[in-house]
C-alpha cells in the first residue's frame, strides 16, 4: 500500500531517560528541518507512523524526540526500549507550527514543550514568553536550559506538585488569573486537545484575537 | 480472573469464522452468528435457535453479545432524535437520528470527545477520552427503534473517524457487508478533518463516500480554525484525493461552515473555485451553531444564498444542509457530552 509517510532508516546514537516514562531520544540530523516541525516514526518501513515534533535545534547535529510512553500506544513501549545503534524509521519533517523570530508566547503542557524547545534551540528566544504545564515537578522538561536564557519569561505551572518558583496550579488557572494580556502578539499552544481548548478559550475571552492564535494538537 | 467478556458485536464475518474455529465449531457458525448480530433483534445467546444449546453454551462462556440500549433520548421538534449511550466507565457519546422523508439518516459518532480542537466544535471543547470499538460505533445504529428505517449512515457524530481508522474501517465492513447491515456504500458518508495518510487508507480500502471538512481555502485562515493544518495541508488532502479514481458512484464532498466576516467573501469563492478545480467534487454549505466561547459568528442567510448562487455559478455544485436537531443541540458541530464527563469526575 502506497504510504503517504516515507520512513527511511535512522541508526540511534542516544536514548536518555529524563523523568519517569519519559525520554529523549537522538538520531544523527539527515535533513534540514524548521523549527516546530514534526515527523513521523515507526519500528518498521511499512508501520503506520506516529508523528512527534523534532526537540532540537536547526543546526544541532543530531535530532532530538522528546516523548513518553503510552502503556495503551503501539509504538512508544517498543521506542522505550530501543537502546544505542538500534535502527527506527523516520519520515522527513514536515508541518508548518513553526517559529519566528516576532514576540510571541509559547504554552505547553507535557511533552508539547518539544517543539518550543527546538525554536529556543534555534535561537528564537528574543520577545518569547514560555508557559509550561505539567502535573509534577519531573514535568519540566528542559528547565536548566529554559531559565538560564529566559529568566522570569519562562513560567512553570504545576497541578499537583508545590515547588520553589513555580505556580501552584494548572496553566489554564495561571492565564486565567492574569489581569491582561497582550493583544496583538502571537500565540502558539501546543499539548493535548484539552489544555489547547482551553487555553485558547481563555485567551480569546480576554480579547486575544483567535487570528493570533496558533495551536499544534498531539494526535 | 477478570469476569470481563469480549463481545461478539462487532465483530467481522472472518472473526466470527475464526472464533468459531477456535472453539472446534463448524465454520458455519460464523455465518450463523454474524445473521443474528446483524441482521436480528436478539440480544441473547438463547435466542439463536439454530445454533445448538451446547454451542450456546460454549459461546457464553467467554463471551458476550456487546449490544447496549441508548441511555436517553431527546427529541426536536423537527423530528431529529439524539440519543446517548455509555461507553465505558463515565464515557458518553451521541447519535443523531434525522429523518427526512424517505431519508433515514443516522449521524454516528467513532470517538469518545475528540483530539483535533477545531475552533467551531463543541466536541472539540470537550477534549478527547477514548476510542470507539467498532461494535460500540454499530451499537448507536443496532439499539435504536429505527434501525430498520436506516437508509443512510453519516459518521459525523463526535469525534474523527480517521483518528480511529482500524475500528472505523471494521465498522464499514459489517455496516456495508451483505453478512452485516447491507447499508449502500452510496449511502454511507465518513467525514474527516484531513488525516492524509488514513484517509488515503479509507480511500483504497473502502467504496463509501468521503466528505472533507473544508471551511476555508486559504491556508493561514484554515489553521487558525483548524490545527490539523499545521500537519496535513488542505493542499496535500486534495491532492492526495485526486490521485484516487473516485468513479461515478462515490461522491467526494467538502463541508464549508459559513463564518460570518471570515469565510464568506467573495475572495472565498474565487479561492475555492481554484483549489477545487481538479477533483470531482461538491460543496456542502453549513450554517454555524454557535457554541459558548466561540468569537465565530454564522454568516446570516443573504449572504449564504448568495455564496451558493456564487459557488454554483462557478459549476461547483454547492448545496446548503438544512439545519435539524438544533434545539436539542443535535446540529452539525453541537454533539457534546462534556458536561456528563464532568458530572462523573466530580463524583
Amino acid at each position: 500500500m502506497k504510504r503517504k509517510l516515507n520512513l527511511n532508516k535512522v541508526k540511534v546514537s542516544r536514548q536518555v531517560q529524563i523523568a519517569p516514562g519519559v525520554f529523549v531520544l537522538s538520531f544523527p540530523r539527515p535533513w534540514d528541518f524548521t523549527a516546530g516541525q514534526v515527523l513521523g516514526i515507526g519500528a518498521h518501513a511499512t508501520d503506520e507512523a506516529r508523528l512527534y515534533s523534532i526537540a532540537s535545534g536547526e543546526l544541532d547535529d543530531e535530532v532530538d524526540i522528546l516523548y513518553n510512553i503510552n502503556p495503551d500506544g503501539k509504538l512508544t513501549p517498543w521506542l522505550a526500549r530501543v537502546v544505542t545503534g538500534d535502527n527506527i524509521w523516520v519520515s522527513e519533517p514536515f508541518g508548518s507550527f513553526t517559529g519566528t523570530g516576532e514576540p510571541a508566547w509559547w504554552i505547553a503542557s507535557g511533552t508539547g514543550i518539544a517543539p518550543f524547545s527546538a525554536m529556543f534551540r534555534t535561537g528564537l528566544t528574543a520577545g518569547k514568553k514560555l508557559i509550561h504545564g505539567g502535573r509534577d515537578l519531573n514535568s519540566f522538561y528542559f528547565s536548566q536550559t529554559f531559565s538560564a536564557t529566559l529568566n522570569d519569561n519562562y513560567i512553570r505551572c504545576c497541578s499537583r506538585e508545590s515547588g520553589e518558583g513555580i505556580y501552584d496550579g494548572r496553566i489554564t488557572r495561571y492565564l486565567s488569573e492574569l489581569p491582561q494580556v497582550p493583544h496583538n502578539e502571537k500565540y502558539y499552544l501546543c499539548g493535548s486537545a484539552e489544555m489547547v481548548v482551553e487555553v485558547r478559550d481563555i485567551l480569546i475571552t480576554k480579547g486575544v484575537p483567535f487570528d493570533n492564535i496558533i495551536s499544534e494538537i498531539y494526535f | 480472573m477478570s469476569d470481563i467478556k469480549e463481545p461478539l458485536f462487532g465483530k467481522t464475518l472472518s472473526e466470527l469464522t475464526e472464533i468459531a474455529g477456535l472453539l472446534g465449531l463448524p465454520k458455519y457458525t460464523g455465518g450463523q452468528l454474524a445473521y443474528w448480530l446483524y441482521k436480528t433483534d436478539v440480544d441473547s445467546f438463547e435466542g439463536m435457535t439454530n445454533v445448538s444449546k451446547k454451542t450456546r453454551a460454549q459461546l457464553a462462556e467467554k463471551y458476550e453479545i456487546g449490544v447496549h440500549p441508548p441511555v436517553n433520548v431527546s427529541e426536536s421538534a423537527d423530528g431529529t432524535k439524539k440519543y446517548l449511550f455509555r461507553a465505558g466507565s463515565g464515557k458518553f457519546i451521541e447519535a443523531a437520528y434525522i429523518p427526512d422523508g424517505k431519508r433515514h439518516t443516522l449521524c454516528v459518532s467513532s470517538q469518545v470527545g475528540c483530539k483535533m480542537g477545531c475552533l467551531f466544535c463543541m466536541t472539540g471543547k470537550q477534549g478527547f477520552q477514548g476510542h470507539l470499538s467498532s461494535g460500540e460505533i454499530l451499537n448507536q445504529l443496532r439499539s435504536i427503534p429505527e434501525r430498520k428505517e436506516m437508509t443512510n449512515v453519516v459518521y459525523m457524530g463526535m469525534g474523527e473517524p480517521f483518528d480511529n481508522l482500524d475500528a472505523v474501517m471494521k465498522s464499514l465492513e459489517i455496516l456495508t457487508a451483505e453478512y452485516g447491515f447491507a447499508i449502500s456504500v452510496r449511502k454511507t458518508t465518513v467525514s474527516t478533518i484531513g488525516i492524509v495518510p488514513a484517509m488515503r487508507v479509507f480511500l483504497e480500502k473502502s467504496k463509501c463516500n468521503l466528505a472533507v471538512s473544508l471551511h476555508t481555502p486559504f491556508d493561514e485562515e484554515r489553521r487558525r480554525l483548524m490545527p490539523i493544518q499545521n500537519v496535513y495541508p488542505l493542499k496535500d488532502v486534495i491532492d492526495t484525493i485526486c490521485e484516487f479514481d473516485i468513479g461515478k458512484y462515490r461522491r467526494v464532498s467538502f463541508e464549508y461552515i459559513m463564518f460570518k466576516g471570515v469565510n464568506d467573501s467573495r475572495r472565498h469563492v474565487n479561492e475555492l473555485a481554484r483549489v477545487l478545480n481538479k477533483v470531482k467534487s461538491r460543496i456542502n454549505l453549513i450554517r454555524f451553531h454557535p457554541i459558548p466561547g466561540t468569537p465565530l459568528l454564522g454568516s446570516d442567510e443573504a449572504a449564504i444564498a448568495d455564496f451558493q448562487q456564487a459557488l454554483n455559478d462557478k459549476g461547483i455544485v454547492t448545496t446548503l444542509r438544512a439545519s435539524r436537531g438544533q434545539d436539542i443541540d443535535a446540529a452539525c458541530g453541537l454533539l457534546s457530552t462534556k458536561e456528563l464527563v464532568k458530572a462523573q469526575s466530580v463524583d
